[in-house]
């Protein structure tokens, strides 16, 4: 009541209810306790409403045609349910209070308590309180996103990935990047085939959005075609679908690579027998022999592409007998002259030049491409002059289990061919490929693998456990 | 004595009939309730006429009248008004009146002695209303309302006035009118007690959505109770 305290107002009409005195002055001839049981200031919000859910997305339906992840009992599926009471449009009362009631979970029902302020009668200037329950039915549906997903063919960009080599690393750094980035987030679907990935949209500019991340991270040359689905011939549309070839040069880490003599020059006059030692946008040479490095973008690798000579599957182990230090280094590489001997045959010693000289010691394990015995079959690499017998490659360090302190995540994706190659093993190498590379370790997220038990009896590269992340684990 | 009626569904009893000690002027409905809800208690005891004016069943509204005369606003037919000559006795004068403000029973509300008019009200009007009626002319509001008519209804023994009417102005109005008034409501909180409800000095129909305390009020302020006296002797003491 706007009436305040200790100010005498005399009693002029009788409540035409209950005849008890008021004020009739302000324009009220009801007392306030008849005013209460009979203004229903609430009464035309409804006590009973449904609200639609998606159960394969877990989405609520926010009218018109939006879709909202909500947990139960939250703030934003509160602001949901409240929408759908008309209290906004109604200037005659404004919302108080809201707040969940408990309902048996499994009832697909949803209460609310609903308080709510509102004038008695219109220019009253008495405020009523009201508080009631609304229930929700909790309706199934399936929103357009889930339908379109379960429906084939509904896809109307592609973007094709493709290698072709006879390993998935590159495919397994491009997931952990791709995971870091959320880049795959807006495909639909994403299978896996032999020589790659294809990834599906709904929407031809988020295909355009993968490829630019993929050619920003490799050297990639695309393809665009596209098919007619329908056209309208009074308005001039056409709808398209679209496939985006994407090729991955297919030079990897370590591979062993005859340059173009043409190349070479343009590179710093680099020895035409180089390895791969990093790939990004460019690619990565290393000359083992004079630790000269050149680098080639993928642009013009692309304007006269090659294959590599040889791929990390073609090297054979060796072991190294001696270590003798040069005077010369670059980066992380060291000049070195090793004598070493293939692990199978100690008969035959090598005497090799090497970037290793930093990591090798007498004993250890080394894989390297064996040219001596080798038979390439390019004429590039025949016509080339004075070639070493032995070019290494990496140091192999035994390891008595898989157990790692990290752990990487993997994106879900669908076999559609069966692949002839090893997928452990291509991942086993990749692992082993970022315990060796601290900027290859850089690019990608490392969790903490929490099953992981040190027991100090491991040898080879480490990894700081400041470089790795706490995984966020729902389970409860 | 009082009787709950409607008028074709509409609680707005005032509006559709006009009382006086001495006549009675009702609308034509399209029942006969309404005039039954009269008749039962005044019949042949005072004229009951009923008529339209100007077409218009909305009788109450636009005439005012007492004991001694009746006006009628200037588009009255002429057949209507000989209609109403015919009915009432001739010492009851009936005249046209020529106002601007043409709802005589809106801007007039008045007792066999006293009237309150809109204070707009043109001079010759005024005159008219002294002369016929034979009461004392007073140009008032009522709770800033000017449409007296509409928002009071008074007899000679008392008074019902807009409910937002405050204690001082209730006090003014009554030593002018020399009669004791009350705010009060009709209908459910309806302020519209002219509109509401016909009264006379010994009878009174109020609208059928008027409550039990409501109906108190009306009938312990115009003394309608059954202790009242009867309405015979009123009518001997004035004819």
């Amino acid at each position: 009541m706007n009436q305040s305290v200790g100010q005498y107002t005399p009693a002029t009409v009788l409540c035409w209810n209950c005849s008890k005195p008021v004020d009739g002055t302000t324009g009220l001839t009801l007392c306030v306790e008849c005013l209460r049981s009979k203004s229903r200031i609430a009464d035309d919000i409804p006590r009973e409403a449904a609200v639609q859910f998606c159960r394969g997305c877990e989405r609520f339906l926010v009218p018109p045609s939006s879709w909202v992840q909500a947990q139960p009992e939250s703030r934003e599926l509160l602001a949901i349910l409240l929408r759908k009471l008309p209290i906004a449009k109604n200037s005659n009362i404004r919302l108080v209070d809201a707040c969940f009631e408990w309902t048996e979970p499994h009832s697909r029902r949803i209460k609310v308590g609903v308080t709510v302020q509102g004038e008695a009668a219109e220019g009253s200037g008495v405020v009523l309180q009201e508080k009631f329950t609304v229930e929700y039915v909790v309706v199934n549906c399936q929103c357009p996103d889930c339908a379109r997903s379960f429906t084939a063919h509904t896809w109307r960009a592609a973007v094709q990935v493709r290698q072709k080599v006879n390993h998935k690393r590159t495919f397994l750094f491009l997931e952990q990047l791709m995971l870091r980035h959320n880049a795959h987030n807006e495909a639909i679907s994403i299978a896996a085939y032999r020589d790659g990935v294809d990834f599906y949209f709904m929407n031809p500019g988020q295909a355009i959005k993968l490829i630019d991340f993929i050619s920003r991270a490799t050297p990639v040359r695309t393809g665009k075609s596209r098919e007619l689905i329908s056209s309208d011939t009074h308005t001039g549309t056409s709808q398209y679908k679209f496939s985006h070839a994407v090729e991955i040069a297919p030079i990897c880490r370590d591979d062993l690579v005859v340059l173009p003599a043409s190349l070479a020059s343009k590179m710093g006059s680099i020895g035409r027998l180089v390895l791969c030692y990093r790939i990004s946008t460019a690619i990565h040479f290393v000359d083992p022999q004079t630790l000269q490095t050149a680098d080639l973008d993928g642009q013009i690798y692309w304007r006269q592409p090659f294959a590599s000579l040889a791929t990390k599957s073609q090297t054979t182990e060796f072991i190294v007998l001696d270590v003798e230090i040069l005077n010369a280094h670059h980066g992380r590489w060291v000049l070195a002259d090793v004598t070493v001997a293939r692990s199978s045959d100690m008969s035959q010693l090598y005497n090799v030049r090497t970037h290793l000289g930093a990591v090798l010691h007498p004993g250890d394990t080394v894989l390297g491409y064996s040219l001596c015995t080798a038979n390439y079959n390019s004429e590039e690499y025949d016509n080339l002059p004075n070639k070493p017998d032995v070019i290494l490659t990496q140091k192999v360090y035994q390891r008595s289990s898989n157990r790692r302190v990290f752990k990487l995540k993997r994106m879900q994706q669908e076999k559609m061919e069966e692949d002839k190659n090893d997928e452990g093993r291509d991942y086993e190498e990749f692992l082993q490929e970022l315990e060796a590379d601290p900027d290859l370790r850089q690019q990608i997220n490392l969790y903490k693998d929490p099953e992981y038990v040190n027991t100090n009896t491991e040898e080879g590269p480490t990894i700081d456990l400041s470089e790795l992340i706490d995984d966020l684990n729902i389970e409860d | 004595m009082s009787v709950r009626a409607q008028f074709d569904n509409s609680n707005e009893v005032g509006v559709f009939a006009k009382l006086t000690n001495s006549f009675a002027l009702i609308g034509i409905s399209g029942s006969q309730n309404f005039y039954s809800a009269f008749e039962s208690k005044l019949g042949g005891k005072i004229p009951l006429c009923q008529t339209t004016i100007d077409g218009n069943r909305i009788v109450g509204r636009l005439t005012a009248g007492n004991r001694r005369g009746l006006l009628v606003p200037v588009n009255t037919s002429d057949q209507e008004l000989q209609h109403i000559r015919n009915t009432l006795p001739d010492e009851i004068k009936v005249q046209r009146v020529e106002e601007r403000l043409s709802a005589l029973g809106n801007v007039i509300c008045c007792n066999d002695h006293v009237a309150l008019v809109h204070p707009d009200i043109e001079r010759e009007t005024e005159e008219i209303i002294a002369d016929v009626l034979g009461v004392e002319v007073f140009r008032q509001t009522i709770a800033g309302n000017t449409l007296v008519g509409s928002f009071a209804a008074i007899t000679n023994i008392g008074g019902l006035v807009h409910p937002q009417t405050s204690v001082e102005d209730q006090e003014e109005l009554s030593s002018l009118l020399q009669i004791p008034l009350v705010a009060g409501t009709v209908n459910r909180g309806s302020a519209v007690i002219g509109g509401g409800l016909v009264v006379n000095d010994y009878f009174s129909v109020v609208g059928y959505d008027t409550t039990a305390p409501e109906l108190h009020v009306i009938e312990s302020i115009f003394e309608l109770n059954s202790d009242a006296p009867d309405q015979d002797v009123l009518i001997e003491n004035y004819y």
